[in-house]
C-alpha cells in the first residue's frame, strides 16, 4: 500500500512541470545491444526503475535496447547464452523490502559475449530514492560499457519564465524531478554551479538591476556577493571553488573581475573599452575564455587569470558567444550566430578548427555534461524555450519539451562528490 | 506604465491647482443666452471673471498636457548591435534633458534593452552601454549627472517576442523612466 501511495505521489506531484515529451534523433556510430530485465520484487517499483534506466541509456544513442521477449532471469545461473543471440550485455536484479521502509536493490551486469560479470552491487535506500538509485544504476552500466562515467545522476539548472514569474530550477539530468530554488517577478539569469554541486551562483534583478547571488542547495541560504552600481553578472566558479569570476560595469564598460567566492578581494582581470563578458575558467584554473566585441563583433577570447593580453580564438564569419570548456580543456563549446540563426559549435584549441554540431535555430547557452559526452543547450519549439542536448560528436540529438513555461539559460551541473 | 500614468495625472492636477483653483461652476456651462441678456451688470462682471478664470485654467492645462505629451515619448531606439543615440531621437532626448534641467529634483532611471540576437550576458552589456550613452546625451542636453541612474535589462524584458526585425527594432531601446518629477 505504501508503495502505491509513493508512486501516486511521484506521478501526480510532478506533472505540473514535468517533461512531457522527449524526442531523440540520430544514433551513435556503434550501438551496443543491451537487454534490461525487469527486476524481481514489487512490480510497480521494478517497472519504474526499468523505465528510468532504459530512458537514460537510450537517450545517449549509444545503446540498442533489446526486448528480453518474456525471459526474466534474476540470477546469472538462469541465463542461457543461446537464448540471447545478438545481445552483448544484460542487466538483471532484485528489489527486496527491508525494515523502516527501505529497499535493497541488488543488480548485476553480465557480458554475454565474454561470459563475464561486469557489475555486481547492492544498494540500500529509502523507497523514495528509487529514482536516484535508477540513475545511479544507469551511470554504472554506462561506465562499464563505454569506459566513461555516466552523468544520469548529475543535475541541471535553468530558468523558467511563465506568465511573468521567473523560477530558478534545479532538475535531474533528464529534466524530471524539478525543484525551484528561487521564484521572482523580476528576471533571473546565468545560473552557475559550484564545482562541488552544492551551491549555485546566479544573476537576479529582484532589486531592479542585475546583482550576483550565491545560494546553497541544501540550506537554501543565499548571499549577495556583488551589488556595485550598474550591472553585476555572468558568475563563473574557479575549478577549486574558491573564486568566482564575474562581470561588473562599475568602472564603466562590462569588464571581467575575479573575487573570492564570498565576493571579497575583488580584482580586475580585463581592461578594454569593449564588452568583455561570459568568463569561463579553464579546467586547470589558469586561464579564462570570454566573449568580447573588442575586435568589432562579439567573438571568443582567452586571457590568463592574472590578466594581461587576450588572444582572439574565433575568426569565423558571424558572431560567437557563451564559451564553455570541455572538461579536458582541449576544446570549448559556444553559440555561433550567423545569417540570422544560432548553432551550437565546438572549437578545437589544438587544430584551431570550428565544427558546427546542430542544424541551427534559436540555440543558445551550451554547457558540457561533466563527462564531456553531451552538451545541454536552450532552443525553441513553436516560440517556446525548451531544453535540448546533442552528443559531443553531433550524432545524437534530443529535445525535452516541458508542459508549460519558457525555459532558458540551462547549465549542466558537476559530478556529485 | 501604470505608475507613470498616475504620476502624469498627479502632475496635471498639481499644475491646475497651482495656477488657478478650479471651481465647479466655472467648468459647467450653467448660463444660457436668455439668462445673459436679462442679467444685471454685476452678474455680467462675474461671468466675465469666470470666463477669464476658465481660460487661465485651460491654458495651464494645455501647457501641462503639452509637457506631459513631450515626456510621454520616453524611448530612444538603436540599430542592431549599435549603442550610439540616433539623430532621430534628438527631440526626445532634448525634451527630457530640458525638463530635468528645469526640475532639479526630478530623477530618472534609464533602462537599456537589447534584442535577442546575442547571448543574454552580451545583451546585458549592450543594454548597459545604451543606457550609458542615453544618459550622456541627457547630460549634454543640460540634465545633471546625479539625476540619472543607468541600468540594463539586456534581452530580459522584450516589448515584443517574435523573431523578426519589426519586433527586434522595438526591443533595441532605452527607456527614460521618472522616479521623481
Amino acid at each position: 500500500m505504501k508503495r502505491w501511495i509513493w508512486l501516486c505521489l511521484m506521478v501526480f506531484a510532478a506533472p505540473a512541470h514535468a517533461v512531457l515529451n522527449i524526442e531523440i534523433t540520430g544514433a551513435g556510430e556503434h550501438q551496443t545491444p543491451v537487454s534490461l530485465v525487469r527486476f524481481a520484487g514489487d512490480a510497480a517499483v521494478a517497472q519504474g526503475l526499468l523505465d528510468i534506466v532504459g530512458n537514460d541509456l537510450s537517450r545517449t544513442g549509444l545503446f540498442k535496447l533489446v526486448d528480453p521477449a518474456g525471459k526474466s532471469p534474476h540470477d546469472p545461473r538462469d541465463i542461457r547464452s543461446a537464448e540471447w543471440a545478438g545481445v552483448e550485455a544484460v542487466l538483471i536484479g532484485t528489489i527486496e523490502p527491508q525494515d523502516e521502509g527501505k529497499v535493497a536493490v541488488k543488480f548485476r551486469l553480465l557480458d554475454l559475449v565474454r561470459n563475464a560479470e561486469l557489475l555486481s552491487q547492492v544498494v540500500t535506500a529509502k523507497e523514495d530514492q528509487v529514482r536516484a538509485i535508477s540513475h545511479r544504476i544507469a551511470d554504472l552500466v554506462y561506465e562499464r560499457l563505454t569506459g566513461s562515467p555516466g552523468v544520469f545522476s548529475t543535475r541541471i539548472a535553468y530558468v523558467s519564465r511563465d506568465e511573468g514569474v521567473y523560477r530558478l530550477v534545479v532538475a535531474d539530468s533528464d529534466g524530471d524531478n524539478e525543484q525551484a530554488l528561487l521564484t521572482s517577478k523580476e528576471p533571473i539569469m546565468s545560473p552557475a554551479w559550484s564545482p562541488d554541486g552544492r551551491q549555485i551562483a546566479y544573476v537576479s534583478f529582484e532589486k531592479r538591476r542585475a546583482m550576483v547571488y550565491v545560494q546553497s542547495l541544501t540550506s537554501r541560504q543565499r548571499t549577495l556577493i556583488a551589488d556595485f552600481p550598474g550591472s553585476n553578472s555572468a558568475p563563473a566558479w574557479s575549478p577549486d571553488g574558491s573564486r568566482i569570476a564575474m562581470v561588473l560595469t562599475r568602472d564603466d564598460e562590462s569588464q571581467i573581475y575575479i573575487a573570492d567566492s564570498n565576493g571579497n578581494h575583488l580584482r580586475r582581470v580585463t581592461y578594454s573599452e569593449a564588452i568583455d563578458t561570459e568568463p569561463c575558467f579553464s579546467p586547470d584554473g589558469e586561464s579564462l575564455l570570454f566573449t568580447s566585441d573588442r575586435g568589432g563583433s562579439p567573438q571568443i577570447y582567452r586571457v590568463s587569470v592574472k590578466g594581461g593580453g587576450a588572444e582572439r580564438l574565433t575568426f569565423e564569419s558571424g558572431n560567437a558567444f557563451s564559451p564553455r570548456f570541455h572538461p579536458d580543456g582541449k576544446s570549448f563549446v559556444f553559440a555561433h550566430f550567423n545569417e540570422g540563426i544560432f548553432h551550437i559549435a565546438v572549437y578545437d584549441l589544438e587544430s584551431r578548427q570550428m565544427q558546427i554540431l546542430t542544424a541551427g535555430g534559436w540555440e543558445k547557452k551550451p554547457s558540457y555534461a561533466p563527462n564531456g559526452k553531451m552538451i545541454l543547450f536552450a532552443t525553441e519549439v513553436q516560440g517556446r524555450g525548451i531544453l535540448a542536448t546533442v552528443s559531443s560528436d553531433g550524432r545524437v540529438k534530443q529535445k525535452m519539451v516541458a508542459q508549460r513555461g519558457d525555459i532558458r539559460e540551462p547549465m549542466w551541473g558537476p559530478f556529485l562528490k | 506604465m501604470k505608475k507613470l500614468i498616475l504620476s502624469v495625472l498627479l502632475l496635471n492636477l498639481l499644475a491646475a491647482c497651482g495656477s488657478n483653483p478650479p471651481k465647479e461652476e466655472v467648468v459647467e456651462p450653467a448660463t444660457t443666452s436668455a439668462a445673459e441678456t436679462a442679467a444685471p451688470a454685476a452678474e455680467a462682471a462675474a461671468d466675465a471673471q469666470a470666463a477669464a478664470d476658465a481660460q487661465a485654467a485651460a491654458d495651464a492645462q494645455a501647457a501641462a498636457d503639452a509637457e506631459t505629451a513631450m515626456l510621454e515619448k520616453n524611448s530612444v531606439y538603436f540599430p542592431f548591435d549599435v549603442d550610439a543615440v540616433q539623430d532621430a531621437d534628438r527631440e526626445t532626448i532634448m525634451n527630457h534633458a530640458e525638463y530635468l534641467a528645469s526640475h532639479p529634483d526630478a530623477r530618472v532611471r534609464v533602462e537599456g534593452n537589447a534584442d535577442e540576437r546575442g547571448s543574454s550576458e552580451y545583451n546585458l552589456g549592450l543594454g548597459q552601454r545604451r543606457a550609458k550613452n542615453t544618459k550622456r546625451a541627457l547630460v549634454l542636453g543640460g540634465a545633471s549627472d546625479a539625476q540619472i541612474e543607468t541600468v540594463s535589462y539586456g534581452e530580459e524584458k522584450p516589448r515584443c517576442s517574435d523573431h523578426n526585425e519589426a519586433c527586434w527594432a522595438q526591443n533595441r531601446r532605452a527607456d527614460i523612466i521618472y522616479s521623481a518629477k
